[in-house]
């Protein structure tokens, strides 16, 4: 029983990718190549050591921008949750940015800020801090009335209320939204690299695309994804261990 | 009546907008008394409760606790909630502390004590429980511990027993009956139900709405030293429910 979700898990992994490889043998079309193909070609970049120079270019601006997304976002959300005139005046700004079609803006940060890293770090931002700092937000909000009235009753201080009721009551929604951001902040970081100067592995991507090497531009896109799981993964075992009793949900209600 | 008064409310007005929630309340509760809000809905006692809590500040008039006029939550008084109001995520000797870890106090102190009053209310062996684990009953003998164990002299009732089921109830009433008995502690305690304010007080303050005012205070006298089984069956107990019904009646829709 206890092997259970893995085994799931598995299973589920290897109708995915059996999906994958008869999908690419019976021909859809030739820049779609089977499952096997990719993984050889990934096997490959990743003996020649391709994968490894492409990573060290591509985490930059993803690992810089995630953690400014998360701190900034998070920093902005509890502010906006607390405060409705923060609320009016901020919360616009990251709804227009979540709705902006960011690939059509690319040209307008390049124009700003160039083509190095710091556009790229931009891009990264723009597609993780929307969705951290609207969840955070909404969270702070919702934090249940009647513990904070609780923490009220028996004397605790502003700063007791924001950190040991709403952030705990807030952490849930607020680690969804730090999951949903680092995915976003991935497609942003990928975004990136093949809108603005082709570095790391979105240079992987277009090169192989521009001479036809699809099962290595698959094997590219296979890692991107395969990275950005174990992210998350890593993700969640932290919000556990921070907030143990606290996926159990409300008991008051 | 020359008797001692922990908690006199004078004149107090309370207004939401245009609504009175309270006008002209007037109101005494001696000390080492158990004193009940008795009343319909809107008659305003909830309220009244959380302006002596410190929780709502009145429009005008005053609340004095021990000499002293109420601003804001003190150490002379305890809350326990109707809801519990119990932190999901902290264990059952984090919650029944979590009143003393806002004032401050150390861990291994405030947990010794807490431990005490988990003895007390009966919840030994559920230390590392977490409310979700608890049933309605235990959860409310959480949030008693935790009023106790601040060691207020004054403590506040907000329809504490309503969200447990009636066999649970009858054990709480008589659990309080001893309480009032042993603690040398004022008990200011609202609820809905005729009989439970008839069977547990000291003094019942009979509220009645449009507009809100004390209209009644009944002192049972022949009952209040016979033992926990006989007093539902003392005539003049009876005579009380019946004669607070009659009152009520025209005002309960």
């Amino acid at each position: 029983m206890k092997h259970r979700p893995l085994f799931l898990k598995i299973i589920s992994a290897v109708i995915l990718f059996g999906a994958w490889e008869i999908g690419g043998r019976s021909g859809v079309s030739f820049a779609f190549p089977p499952f096997s193909e990719s993984m050889v070609a990934f096997w490959s970049l990743i003996i020649e050591g391709t994968m490894f120079k492409a990573y060290a270019e591509t985490l930059k601006p993803l690992v810089v921008g995630i953690i400014i997304s998360g701190l900034l976002g998070i920093t902005l959300g509890i502010w906006i949750g607390l405060s409705d005139k923060f609320d009016w005046f901020i919360s616009p700004i990251f709804i227009v940015m979540q709705a902006a079609p960011l690939a059509a803006l690319i040209p307008l940060l390049i124009m700003a800020y160039g083509i190095g890293l710091t556009s790229k770090v931009f891009v990264v931002c723009i597609m993780a801090m929307p969705v951290i700092v609207l969840n955070t937000s909404a969270a702070v909000k919702n934090t249940p009335t009647n513990i904070k009235e609780m923490a009220k009753a028996f004397q605790g201080k502003d700063i007791d209320v924001i950190f040991k009721i709403i952030l705990p009551a807030s952490s849930p929604i607020i680690f969804a939204g730090l999951r949903l951001g680092v995915s976003a902040g991935f497609i942003g970081a990928i975004l990136a690299e093949l809108k603005i100067t082709p570095t790391g592995v979105g240079d992987i991507i277009s090169y192989s695309r521009s001479i036809a090497d699809y099962p290595s531009m698959y094997a590219a896109i296979f890692s991107i994804i395969l990275l950005a799981v174990l992210f998350l993964n890593i993700l969640e075992k932290m919000e556990n261990f921070l907030f143990k009793g606290n996926n159990q949900g409300y008991v008051s209600e | 009546m020359s008797k001692d008064n922990a908690v006199t409310v004078k004149n107090v007005y309370k207004n939401y907008g245009e609504t009175e929630a309270l006008s002209d309340m007037s109101l005494d509760f001696p000390r080492g008394e158990l004193t009940s809000l008795l009343g319909p809905s809107g008659c305003g006692k909830t309220t009244l409760l959380k302006i002596i809590a410190g929780l709502l500040p009145a429009t005008s008039g005053e609340v004095i606790v021990n000499g002293q006029i109420v601003k804001e939550p003190g150490p002379d008084r305890a809350f326990v909630f109707q809801d519990f109001a119990l932190l999901p995520w902290a264990s059952v000797i984090r919650n029944v502390a979590f009143g003393l870890e806002l004032r401050g106090v150390v861990k291994s102190e405030r947990e010794s004590i807490a431990q005490k009053y988990i003895g007390d209310v009966g919840l030994k062996g559920f230390e590392n429980s977490f409310p979700h684990e608890l049933s309605g009953g235990m959860r409310q003998r959480v949030g008693l511990a935790r009023a106790l164990s601040v060691d207020a002299q004054v403590l506040l009732m907000d329809e504490p027993f309503s969200a447990v089921d009636e066999q649970t109830r009858r054990k709480f009433q008589e659990d309080l009956l001893n309480l009032v008995k042993n603690e040398n502690k004022t008990f200011i305690f609202v609820t809905h139900s005729i009989e439970e304010a008839v069977y547990v007080s000291d003094q019942i303050a009979l509220l009645l709405p449009r507009p809100s005012r004390v209209s009644e205070i009944i002192r049972p006298t022949s009952f209040k030293n016979k033992d926990v089984d006989s007093i539902r069956r003392d005539s003049e107990y009876l005579d009380i429910v019946d004669r607070i019904w009659k009152s009520l009646r025209t005002y309960v829709k």
